[in-house]
């Protein structure tokens, strides 16, 4: 397997990106947004090299379930166990609109050591678009400059909400690409879509079956 | 950590670095100094005697002015969800964002102070409390101004309450910071100070927990 992405190459550097046994663990989880329970009864077990996909229909409380177990939101019962850095990427992509997307990205990096990203943002077609304020990107592109973000992170557990909306194809590719490779580098990755996600291995959490 | 944020923080909220808003309060806190003078004519000794405390009512005013933008922003556009995935806790964001706050307008308002008082005939002694008045003042107004900021952040009528919740929470200052400058007593800029540090102390911690309940909302 080649890959452009830093962490990635080499079996050294990769088993240092990981260096716990990531795991992300949710026992009889419930979850009320307002005055509704969403879902209740709900338990997921992940180890490392898990990819999940969890499906459900609008409103049935995917994002909040991943809002949950990031941490974001309390639950209304149950416990979530996690073991290992938490990287979620919503609709939300954290850029500030009013700067230029290089330097957008750099302030998250610098926060997250400053490491060199130059071939995490050619991976995924920002070289061009890093001067460019992120207020004038399209969503596909926002959303591509989030997946870098949360990539040059090298954090084990991936929450994905959405993560092909307004993404075209060849991007949407590369994105399953890079799903594979982090569930192959003993990654955690759930991932919350309507669309189907051709991966190999994939479980399948079905939200309907934990409605009250 | 610290200097990463606050280098975000000032980048967004320093006037004249990037957007042009951002230098709306100190032009508004001119502008008031500016046209006080026209609205209640050129009699030189009201002026000095009231034109401190105009000088004041600015202050706060353009002290409050960027409110919107300073906890808002960030919750729709989930920073502060991307913050706490990396484990920095909201008060360390709203102590940096405190001081970025006051950085972006309390030492320009404090120069800017010098022209307004030719303005307005505030000459000697007067002009020295409330300089000193100011600079004791101005941490409070800040604090005060994030403190409600965040509080009315997820609050869809926000605007109008930030309003109300102001009034109770500036009084102290405004009652020592400018009731030194009728009295003419320094020590009245003490207890301002003193009410300045305790807001300032207390606003990161309030700050933090109005953005954790606002996630949770």
């Amino acid at each position: 397997m080649t890959s452009e992405i830093g962490y990635l190459a080499g079996g050294e550097q990769a088993s240092n990106a990981l260096p716990m046994i990531p795991r992300l663990a949710a026992t009889d989880l419930a979850c009320r947004r307002g005055d509704r329970l969403l879902f209740r009864g709900l338990n997921l077990q992940l180890g490392t090299g898990d990819l999940c996909h969890v499906t459900g229909a609008n409103g049935i409380g995917k994002s909040s379930l991943l809002r949950v177990l990031a941490g974001l939101l309390s639950p209304y019962a149950g416990d979530v166990e996690r073991e290992g850095d938490i990287g979620l990427m919503d609709e939300r992509p954290a850029l500030d609109p009013d700067r230029a997307l290089g330097r957008a990205l750099g302030f998250w990096n610098a926060l997250d050591g400053g490491t060199d990203c130059t071939a995490t943002y050619s991976a995924m077609g920002l070289t061009d678009l890093l001067d460019i304020p992120v207020r004038y990107l399209s969503t596909g592109q926002r959303k591509r400059a989030a997946m870098a973000a949360l990539i040059s992170r090298q954090v084990p557990v991936w929450l994905l909400d959405e993560p092909l909306n307004g993404l075209d194809r060849q991007a949407q590719e590369k994105v399953m690409e890079l799903i594979t490779q982090h569930g192959e580098n003993g990654g955690i990755c759930l991932i919350a879509s309507h669309q189907d996600l051709p991966l190999d291995g994939l479980k399948t959490l079905a939200l309907e079956e934990f409605a009250p | 950590m610290i200097t990463t944020l606050l280098r975000r923080d000032l980048s967004r909220l320093f006037p004249f670095a990037g957007r042009g808003g951002a230098s709306l309060p100190l032009l508004f806190f001119l502008a008031v100094a500016m046209l006080y003078p026209f609205a209640v004519g050129p009699d030189p000794q009201l002026l000095a005697r009231t034109g401190g405390g105009v000088v004041w009512i600015a202050a706060l005013l353009a002290a409050i002015l960027p409110l919107d933008r300073l906890v808002q922003e960030d919750i729709t556009l989930g920073v502060f969800d991307q913050l706490k995935l990396r484990n920095v806790t909201a008060e360390s964001v709203m102590a940096v964002r405190l001081v970025a706050h006051w950085l972006s307008f309390g030492p320009l308002l404090v120069l800017a102070t010098l022209p307004a008082a030719a303005l307005l005939n505030l000459e000697g002694e007067t002009l020295k409390l409330l300089l000193l008045g100011l600079i004791a003042g101005t941490p409070g107004l800040a604090a005060v101004g994030l403190m409600i900021a965040a509080l009315t952040a997820s609050l869809r009528a926000g605007a109008a309450l930030s309003g109300l919740l102001l009034i109770p929470l500036t009084l102290p200052i405004l009652i020592f910071g400018a009731g030194a400058l009728a009295r003419g007593d320094a020590a009245s800029i003490g207890f301002a100070g003193a009410i300045s540090l305790a807001l300032v102390a207390v606003t990161p911690f309030a700050a933090g927990a109005a953005i954790r309940a606002a996630r949770e909302g």
